[in-house]
Parts: structure tokens; C-alpha cells; sequence
């Protein structure tokens, strides 16, 4: 197995870097949706992915961890490959248990919230902690609590995610991916289902956490969102990185007349 | 034209003319007149007997044959439950041999008559006259007659679980396809394993799907059983014929047969109430008290709250 120091001294990875990306590639069937995206997002940096529909910006988030296995390039979470491990040259694929650790690690929030529906928010905060890390029962319900509280929804521990609006829903989500204590933070439209009452509260959770230090890779309708939160914003389009830049700048004054003209549509 | 002229007066003036359902009226009036002629007949007909159904109902060989039943239909539908997971799990499969070896199953084991399979079994020793384990180096260890262990019994429990399990297999493949695709990629996301989140998250969830035709099968399953008694297996039905070939009182037998049957099927209803409501929890509105459930329960009176 290699070790981080050598997949970081062989493919040039940054010495702080959380997520790397070199030429990742992704084909389903005869489709190319990924035609090599390049990315870096460091240590407690927030990265925003923007992007029409069919970009290919929630299938690069689904890469990451390894929801989707990539057709070709170099994806690295904190310096090891997800999916695999390089050894003489080739990418063994993983065994089970060694993909769940290191997905373990990698928290997710999707569009559709995918809370379970057959578990009360605490439940869901404490399922994993306990089934996957061994946590003992009592420690994972104290800081299920702390969690809950943290999102704002200590009252609602025993409802079952029915009796909860889509923004607290997705705020019980969010806590149930940090009740894992992930390294990053993948976010997949975490708004796009909400109706826009419910979005306030919703970047509320997600500019505190990423105040907090919390390395984040944010796929988002939201430009308000990326331009005051983010610290590199990525706009995808047709599977690839089309133009990359510090938010507020990219935002003022696009290069590319492709984002310019997304840009327009979304401001 | 004055504007007070066209002002229709406040609606508590009006009345209401319900509207007359003659075509109900005469429906129940003929209704009432058809159960009013079946009580007649059950009440005045001779050939019902009803002193010999009370004497009979209690009866210990009806009894024994009750609790024949009884046992059948218990131990039957957990093998065809173990076996149908396992098969609706293979079905589900990504290896394709595993997939149509499942498909194979379903097809023949619920497609050919229940009867037939029945006494195949019976008849194993047709076609397979002993079972031997033999070991290379070692020799044979130890042969048996299929018609030593091939009991009427045995060749029952055999032959309708694996008939049942083709249908709980499709109960159960259907109970998982329901799951949301979204909940096994959360799951996945959170780092559980396939075996996780199929124990965890995907069949606790299925089981709302899965248990409320598990319960119909187990009731027609009960009625099923009674199959059995063409290979001698002393079940209640069985049981009551022993006695009315001897006495002649079929009908009130049959009665009394009859009786056991609706009792049992009543009680598990109650049972499978119960369980669907364990596994629906997460589906009740806050605050609905016991008496509504109580009153949903037994479907008396109106329940405004949706189902």
C-alpha cells in the first residue's frame, strides 16, 4: 500500500490539500460526463462547484466518494485514493471494509436529504457512529444532541423526518454527516429541493460549519452563497472546468462568455 | 335592476333538501331480505344440526387436529420466509447465474399446483429410494430410506414451504425495490457495508411493504394446509372427517371446521394489525392518541385523520 507522502510526491499533490483532482474522467457508456477536471481544494477551504444541469458537477461530487467509480485521472481525499490502492504501478481495487473507512470519513449531504425515514432525527444522528465506529450508545446520543443543537433543532430529536420541514430535514442531514467527524464535506444542491423560505436557514448551518473550519466542496444554484462563503468558486460546464477563480471577482467580472451568460441567468 | 333584488338571503335561511337514494333503499331492502331468509334457514334447517357443532367443537381429536393445523402453518411460514429472503436476495443479485437460478425457483415453485407438489414429496421414495453421505477414504456414513423419514408430515412442511417460499420471495424482492435508492446511497455515504445496510436500513424499511401481504399469505397459507389431509396428515380437517365418516354428521363438522378456521384467521388479522402498525411508526402524526388507534383498530365509528 503507499503511503500519502508517495501518492503526494508522484502526482504533485499540495501539501495541504484535502481534495485532489487531476484529469478525472467519467463515461457512462459511449458518454463522456467528465472530460478531465483538474481541482484542488486545501485543508479548511470552502470550494463551490456552479454549473447547468448536465454539467457533470454532481457526478465530479459523487466521484469523491466513490458513489461513482471514475473512468480515468487521479482523485485523492487527503492524499489516498478512495476507491483503490496504488501498488507496482496499478489500482487495486478495495476491499469492502476499507471503502466504508475511508467513506467513513468523507461526510455527504444530498439534494433529496435522504434522512431514514424509519428512524427520529436522533436515531439518524446515531446510527452510523454506533453500527460503523463502535461508539458506545450513550456517548453518540450526547453528541447527537450537541449536533442537533448546534443546527438549531434540539426540540425535534424523536421526529421522525416526516413530521419535518425540508429545511430542517436537511439541517438534521447536515448533523448526521458531522456526527461521523468527517475530514470533508460534500454538499449535492443541499437547497435545490427547498422551498425558498426554508434556503435561509439551510446556508445559516453551512456558513457556520465552514467558519468553523470545516473542509467543504459545495454544489449550489446559490451564487449569494459562493460568493460570501466560498474561497474558490469552479464553473462546470459540459464536463468540464470552464473557467475557476476567487469568488467575488469571477462573479464582477467573468472571462469566459460561457459563464458570463450562466452567470446572467442566475443572478 | 336594484342591486337588493338579486341579494340572496343570509345562508342560514336556506334548507336543505338531501337528496332521496332510492337505489340504496332498495338495495338494503333486498339485502336485508336475503340474510333474513339465510338466518331462517340456518336457524330452522335440520341438517345444520347445531346441538352436534357444540358437541363436537371442543372435542379433543378436533383439538389435536386443530393444534396439527396449527403447528403446520407456523412452522411453514418461517422456512418459506427464510427461504424467500434468501431467494429475493439472490434474485436481487448483480451475478447473473445467482439471478436466474432465483428467477428458476419462483417459476416452478409457485407455479406448479400446490397439491401436485404435495404429493410429489409424499412420493419421494419414488424416485430417490435412500440418502447415503458418502466420504472419499472414509466410506459411507450413514443411509437412510426415504420412506423412514419421509412422514406425511414432513413431506407437508417440504412441500408447501417451498411452494409459499416462491411467493415470499416475490413479496420480499417487491418490500426492497420500494426503498428509495437515495437511502442505501446515504447509508453508503456514512460508510455502512452492504450487509448494514441491508439489516439496518433497507429491510426495517421494506417491512411496511413486505408485512401486510405476509400476513394475507399466512392466511390463506392456514387455509392451505388443509391440502394436507389427502396425505393422511391429521390435521383439523382431517380430524372432522375421521369423525363424520364414522357418524355421518358432516355438515355440522364441517361447521365446526369452518369455526376454527375463522377463529384463527381473526386473530391473526388483530396480530397483523399490530405489526403494521410497529412497522408504520414512523408514518403516525404526532399526538395521535391510543383511543384513535384503538378506534382504527377495530374501524369503529369515523376516524377524520388520514390513513
Amino acid at each position: 500500500m503507499t503511503s500519502k507522502a508517495e501518492n503526494q510526491a508522484r502526482f504533485g499533490v499540495p501539501d495541504n490539500s484535502m481534495v485532489f483532482a487531476r484529469g478525472v474522467r467519467k463515461s457512462f457508456g459511449a458518454v463522456e460526463v467528465l472530460k478531465g477536471i483538474d481541482l484542488n481544494v486545501p485543508t479548511g477551504s470552502v470550494a463551490c462547484v456552479i454549473g447547468p444541469s448536465g454539467s457533470g458537477k454532481s457526478t465530479f461530487l459523487r466521484c469523491i466518494n466513490h458513489l461513482e467509480e471514475v473512468s480515468g485521472g487521479v482523485l485523492l481525499v487527503d492524499g489516498e485514493f478512495v476507491g483503490y490502492d496504488l501498488r507496482h504501478g496499478k489500482l487495486y481495487e478495495v476491499n469492502n471494509k476499507l471503502l466504508c473507512q475511508r467513506r467513513a470519513d468523507i461526510g455527504m449531504v444530498f439534494q433529496s436529504f435522504n434522512l431514514f425515514s424509519h428512524m427520529t432525527a436522533l436515531e439518524n444522528l446515531i446510527e452510523a457512529p454506533i453500527m460503523v465506529k463502535g461508539m458506545s450508545k450513550a456517548e453518540a446520543k450526547d453528541k447527537a444532541h450537541a449536533l442537533l443543537e448546534r443546527v438549531g433543532l434540539s426540540a425535534k430529536a424523536d421526529a421522525y423526518p416526516r413530521q419535518l420541514s425540508g429545511g430542517q430535514q436537511q439541517r438534521v442531514a447536515i448533523a448526521r454527516a458531522l456526527a461521523m467527524n468527517p475530514k470533508v464535506l460534500l454538499f449535492d444542491e443541499p437547497t435545490s429541493a427547498l422551498d425558498p423560505e426554508l434556503v435561509g436557514e439551510v446556508l445559516v448551518v453551512m456558513r457556520d460549519l465552514a467558519e468553523s473550519g470545516m473542509t467543504m466542496v459545495v454544489v449550489t444554484h446559490e451564487i449569494g452563497f459562493a460568493r460570501e462563503v466560498g474561497d474558490q468558486l469552479i464553473f462546470m460546464d459540459r464536463g468540464v472546468v470552464e473557467e475557476r477563480g476567487e469568488p467575488r471577482e469571477m462573479i464582477a467580472n467573468p472571462q469566459s462568455p460561457r459563464t458570463r451568460e450562466f452567470l446572467s441567468h442566475v443572478l | 335592476m336594484d342591486r337588493a333584488e338579486t341579494q340572496t338571503p343570509p345562508p342560514e335561511a336556506l334548507t336543505v333538501v338531501p337528496l332521496r337514494h332510492y337505489g340504496l333503499w332498495v338495495g338494503t331492502a333486498i339485502t336485508l331480505a336475503i340474510l333474513g331468509l339465510i338466518l331462517k334457514a340456518l336457524a330452522t334447517n335440520p341438517a345444520f344440526d347445531w346441538p352436534t357443532v357444540g358437541k363436537y367443537l371442543f372435542h379433543p381429536s378436533i383439538m389435536r387436529g386443530l393444534g396439527q393445523t396449527l403447528v403446520l402453518t407456523v412452522t411453514i411460514m418461517v422456512l418459506a420466509i427464510v427461504i424467500g429472503t434468501i431467494v429475493a436476495i439472490m434474485r436481487l443479485s448483480p451475478s447473473r447465474i445467482l439471478n436466474a437460478f432465483a428467477s428458476a425457483y419462483i417459476w416452478f415453485f409457485r407455479g406448479a399446483p400446490a397439491l401436485i407438489q404435495l404429493i410429489f414429496w409424499f412420493n419421494l421414495a419414488l424416485v430417490v429410494r435412500e440418502f447415503s453421505l458418502t466420504l472419499p477414504f472414509i466410506g459411507t456414513l450413514f443411509t437412510v430410506k426415504t420412506n423412514d423419514f419421509m412422514t406425511p408430515f414432513v413431506a407437508a412442511v417440504i412441500a408447501l414451504s417451498l411452494h409459499e417460499a416462491g411467493y415470499m420471495a416475490e413479496i420480499v424482492r417487491a418490500g426492497i425495490n420500494s426503498v428509495a435508492s437515495g437511502q442505501t446511497e446515504a447509508a453508503g455515504s456514512l460508510g455502512m457495508n452492504h450487509r448494514l445496510i441491508l439489516r439496518r436500513i433497507t429491510l426495517p424499511q421494506a417491512m411496511r411493504f413486505i408485512v401486510p401481504p405476509t400476513g394475507n399469505e399466512t392466511i390463506n397459507l392456514l387455509k392451505t394446509t388443509s391440502l394436507v389431509t389427502i396425505i393422511a396428515v391429521n390435521d383439523l380437517l382431517y380430524a372432522a372427517q375421521s369423525i363424520y365418516a364414522r357418524t355421518f354428521e358432516t355438515i355440522p363438522l364441517l361447521i365446526v371446521v369452518a369455526f376454527w378456521y375463522l377463529f384463527v384467521v381473526t386473530i391473526l388479522s388483530i396480530c397483523q394489525h399490530y405489526i403494521e402498525q410497529y412497522y408504520g411508526r414512523s408514518d403516525l402524526q404526532q399526538g395521535a392518541s391510543f383511543g384513535d388507534t384503538l378506534k382504527r383498530a377495530f374501524r369503529f365509528g369515523r376516524v377524520a385523520q388520514p390513513a
